[in-house]
């Protein structure tokens, strides 16, 4: 009976000069190639040089939302990529023009969900700059740590979903525990763990409770060595390595032009980050460094992203070793809500508090952009006031939006489950994409 | 896979260690050195200067706005690589023009600038386009283009992008389009329902997909002659 | 005048308890018990809301423990469709068709205020509460509903599968109401009835 089956070997080792896997050819056993042949042309039609053309999304595990990639492939490589967004479009900057500044501090948590209180935050600079007042000390550093207690849950979205796009599970589930943590100090602070609207213009919906610091310390303690584990099991794996270097690199021209921003833009090699070149909450006084990638390319966005991580540690601490006593509302009742004890026993208290919950506070006629460095990029919000409670314009500078126009560039030439891949690494949020 | 030179942001810079800003004034704080060279290079399209909150506000002229765009794209004493934002704003009140907003910053000096170029309400509302400037212009072109209908001339696939392309609303974020829609809710949801998500593809997809050839007659014919869809 | 049915109506008399016999009941119990412990979802999330289910799924929360840890992306193999966030116009027929491509038997659980009622989105981009679109049966309120809340919305989905029974035959049923039924309703109705109510047309005049 004649043999069904042949045995093959590779021929070589299947690595290459830099140690990563290759295709080689396979070797049968009496010495031959074993290759696929092209069949002549005519016989099998499907096979010859036509394109194909799939949708990935609208609902599709990976895509980190309602994404819809349309593709053109060659075989399994992408010649083309056309992305459709909107799916996610809610109407947030028409609502913004019908809602007083502070009611429109809870839309900035819903657009990017992941960084709600870092939204809060850059909302309310921008608010506090077109109304022309400077907020507390006290409230500055509490502002700090809430970006940054956001710039870490943020991240460790991007980590767990990144990984399970490239197919490891188990940090998903070490950055979620972790989520839980920073969730319960933000419940103990602000009464919600997701959608927090913790910022009000000229100071924040509520001080820290007494014993808050201890738990902000015991975090900053322990979770330095989640940040070791998973650097042990991701950055040197052969396999997270082989599906990750190489990809998506956008040189730094490119990027620049391109306009992205935030890590995008400095794993590419170009060392723009909002609070080093246009600071704000006097973080130029705080020590920290900004990790600057080299190659542009999928892993360097990994790195960069997980040396934010520790580096946003790092400025935790030193924000919880100098906050400061004192008020963290500004002392305008005009503007923000007076005490409940004044508020419930003077009259002009009890006025103001109506005036500012009935009509809201009203800047002068202006506009202003602040912005700030989300972990997705450069966040700004752009607000033109004609002196009345409610904006004209409330405009959101997304950094994802810009971010995922780059995507048809980088993931021309690779394989389909790179675009999974490239598409991770931008770290988008379709609620900021589509707002 | 080449090794990039880190660019270092603030390279040209004067002065090294930026500060976070406090207590800006309202209008006095000084405008930035680029308004002046504007005014230099471009005297007569620069129609106005102002600086709100800290920050400069140079009001051009609508038929040289990419002119001078380019040139502080180009120039080596201004350089602003990267174009942050590309909106529009209307005001509430019906004689004021709608304003085309262009947020540039320079990296290498750390600088940033808004641009605006005003088109009166009731023209049609055009406006160049800096796609060959920049290209993150793309979508934010678009963008602008679906919310309030500003077409920008000269950007390459000018469709709708965030609601579908065949939306017949109008567009959201003009003055006089309601918060709730002009439709009923029903009317809204029978339209979205009818929108056959597959069948929007644009002309690049449909050539791709050899679909063409399949399509009706006439709307080979329409797509052919430049129609969108999407108004 | 009276509100009499015409003769052409037929009327279904249904007595639950004679049209089981005990084998039946027992297979009820345990068809139910399978099903509802077991309900793969399929997780249509949108916005904040599937964060919150993400951090359900996750361990603090473990969604494993009521046999959901299995999330079905593709709807052809889930039972749940658990639409977690705001869902705008644009997506309205993907998430009809996602519907429509589930197989029998199949739930829908409304995660968040966004996709049961619109939440705070009442604008022209947002459809206000996903039973406009597709059939839903458990609304878990909250924007975004806590873990607790949700488990909370999936226990009771499972107390309303294990109180399905097979004799009941409308149960899966998936047709569009008869026009000519009692319960179509033309659009022109359902216009006026879809009208802002109350002060909603005027909210943004509360304040200056």
């Amino acid at each position: 009976m004649s043999r069904r089956t042949i045995e093959v070997e590779l021929s070589t080792s299947g690595l290459d000069a830099q140690g990563r896997p290759q295709r080689v050819p396979l070797v049968t056993n009496d010495g031959g190639t074993a290759v696929a042949v092209e069949p002549p042309p005519g016989v099998e039609p499907d096979l010859e040089g036509e394109h194909m053309l799939i949708n990935l999304g609208p609902q599709h595990p990976a895509t980190h939302g309602v994404l819809r990639l349309v593709l053109e492939l060659d075989g399994e490589t992408v010649v083309r990529c056309i992305p459709h967004i909107g799916y996610l479009h809610c109407g947030f900057e028409k609502i913004g023009e019908y809602r007083q500044y502070n009611q429109i501090i809870c839309w900035t948590d819903r657009e990017d969900y992941l960084n709600s209180i870092g939204n809060n935050v850059a909302f309310a600079l921008g608010a506090e700059r077109l109304f022309g007042i400077e907020i507390t000390e006290r409230c500055k550093v509490l502002r700090v740590i809430a970006s940054e207690l956001s710039r870490i849950m943020s991240h460790l979205v991007w980590l767990g979903t990144f990984c399970i796009d490239i197919g490891a599970f188990t940090p998903f589930l070490w950055a979620f525990q972790r989520r839980e943590e920073i969730y319960r100090l933000i419940e103990k602070w602000v009464g919600a763990r997701l959608t927090t609207s913790a910022t009000r213009v000229g100071g924040m919906a509520a001080d820290i409770p007494s014993g808050w610091m201890d738990g902000l310390r015991q975090f900053n303690r322990t979770f330095p060595h989640t940040l070791d584990e998973i650097d042990r099991v991701l950055t040197r794996n052969a396999i997270w390595v082989g599906r990750t270097v190489g990809l998506g690199v956008m040189t730094p021209d490119e990027a620049i032009n391109w306009g992205l921003s935030g890590p995008m833009l400095r794993a590419s090699g170009v060392d723009y980050d909002v609070r080093k070149d246009f600071p704000y909450l006097d973080y130029e006084t705080y020590d920290f460094e900004v990790p600057v990638g080299t190659n542009g390319d999928v892993y360097d966005r990994y790195l960069v992203r997980f040396e934010e991580l520790r580096q946003s540690v790092r400025i935790l601490q030193q924000a919880a070793d100098r906050l400061p006593d004192g008020p963290v509302n500004i002392d305008d009742p005009r503007i923000i809500l007076p005490p409940k004890s004044k508020a419930t026993s003077e009259m002009e208290s009890m006025i103001h508090h109506f005036k500012v919950v009935m009509e809201g506070p009203r800047p002068p006629i202006g506009e202003s952009y602040v912005a700030v460095e989300s972990p997705k990029g450069e966040k700004g919000y752009y607000m033109v006031s004609d002196g009345t409670a409610k904006p004209v314009r409330w405009r959101i500078r997304p950094p994802s939006f810009v971010n995922l126009a780059a995507i048809p560039k980088m993931v021309e030439g690779h394989l389909l489950s790179d675009v999974i891949a490239i598409n991770a690494s931008i770290d988008i949020v379709m609620g900021e994409i589509d707002r | 896979m080449s090794r990039f030179e880190v660019v270092r942001t603030g390279a040209s810079a004067s002065d090294s260690i930026p500060v976070t800003q406090k207590n800006v004034s309202h209008r006095k704080e000084p405008p930035n050195p680029s308004a002046a060279a504007l005014q230099r290079q471009f005297s007569s399209a620069i129609k106005r200067v102002e600086v709100i909150w800290g920050e400069t506000v140079i009001y051009v002229d609508a038929a040289s706005v990419k002119q001078i765009i380019r040139w502080l794209h180009d120039d080596q004493s201004q350089r602003y690589d990267f174009l942050s934002d590309v909106t529009a704003v209307e005001y509430r009140d019906a004689e004021v023009p709608i304003e085309v907003v262009w947020h540039l910053r320079s990296l290498p000096f750390r600088r940033f600038l808004r641009i605006k170029a005003q088109l009166p309400k009731g023209t049609s509302l055009e406006i160049d386009s800096v796609y060959d400037i920049y290209r993150s212009a793309d979508w934010l072109e678009r963008e602008c283009y679906d919310m309030f209908g500003i077409r920008f001339n000269g950007h390459p696939d000018l469709r709708r992008l965030l609601m579908w392309e065949s939306y017949k609303e109008g567009y959201p974020l003009r003055k006089d389009f309601p918060l709730r829609g002009r439709f009923s809710r029903s009317e809204q949801l029978r339209q979205a329902l009818a929108q056959n998500p597959e069948a929007r593809y644009s002309m690049e997809e449909l050539t791709i997909a050899d679909a063409f050839a399949e399509l009706p007659e006439d709307m080979r014919q329409r797509l052919n002659k430049g129609e969108r869809t999407g108004e | 005048m009276g509100l009499t049915a015409p003769a052409e109506h037929r009327t279904v008399s249904y007595i639950p308890e004679s049209q089981e016999g005990w084998a039946l009941t027992r297979l009820d119990f345990l068809v139910n018990w399978a099903r509802a412990n077991s309900l793969w979802p399929m997780p249509f999330g949108t916005a904040c809301c599937a964060i919150e289910f993400m951090a359900t799924a996750a361990s603090d929360f473990d969604l494993a423990r009521f046999g959901m840890e299995r999330m079905s992306f593709s709807p052809r193999q889930a039972d749940v469709l658990i639409c977690a966030g705001r869902v705008p116009f644009k997506l309205a027929p993907i998430i009809r068709r996602i519907w429509q491509q589930m197989p029998q038997p199949k739930w829908c659980i409304s995660m968040g205020a966004c996709a049961s009622t619109g939440g705070m989105f009442d604008n022209y981009a947002v459809v206000q509460g996903i039973d406009t679109i597709i059939p839903v049966d458990v609304y878990v309120p909250g924007c975004p509903p806590r873990p607790e809340g949700l488990i909370y919305g999936i226990r009771m989905l499972q107390e309303k599968v294990k109180n399905e029974r097979a004799a009941d035959k409308g149960t899966r049923d998936e047709m569009e109401p008869d026009p000519s039924s009692q319960l179509y309703i033309p659009p022109s109705v359902i216009d006026e009835l879809g009208e802002p109510f109350g002060n909603s047309v005027n909210q943004t005049r509360s304040a200056q």
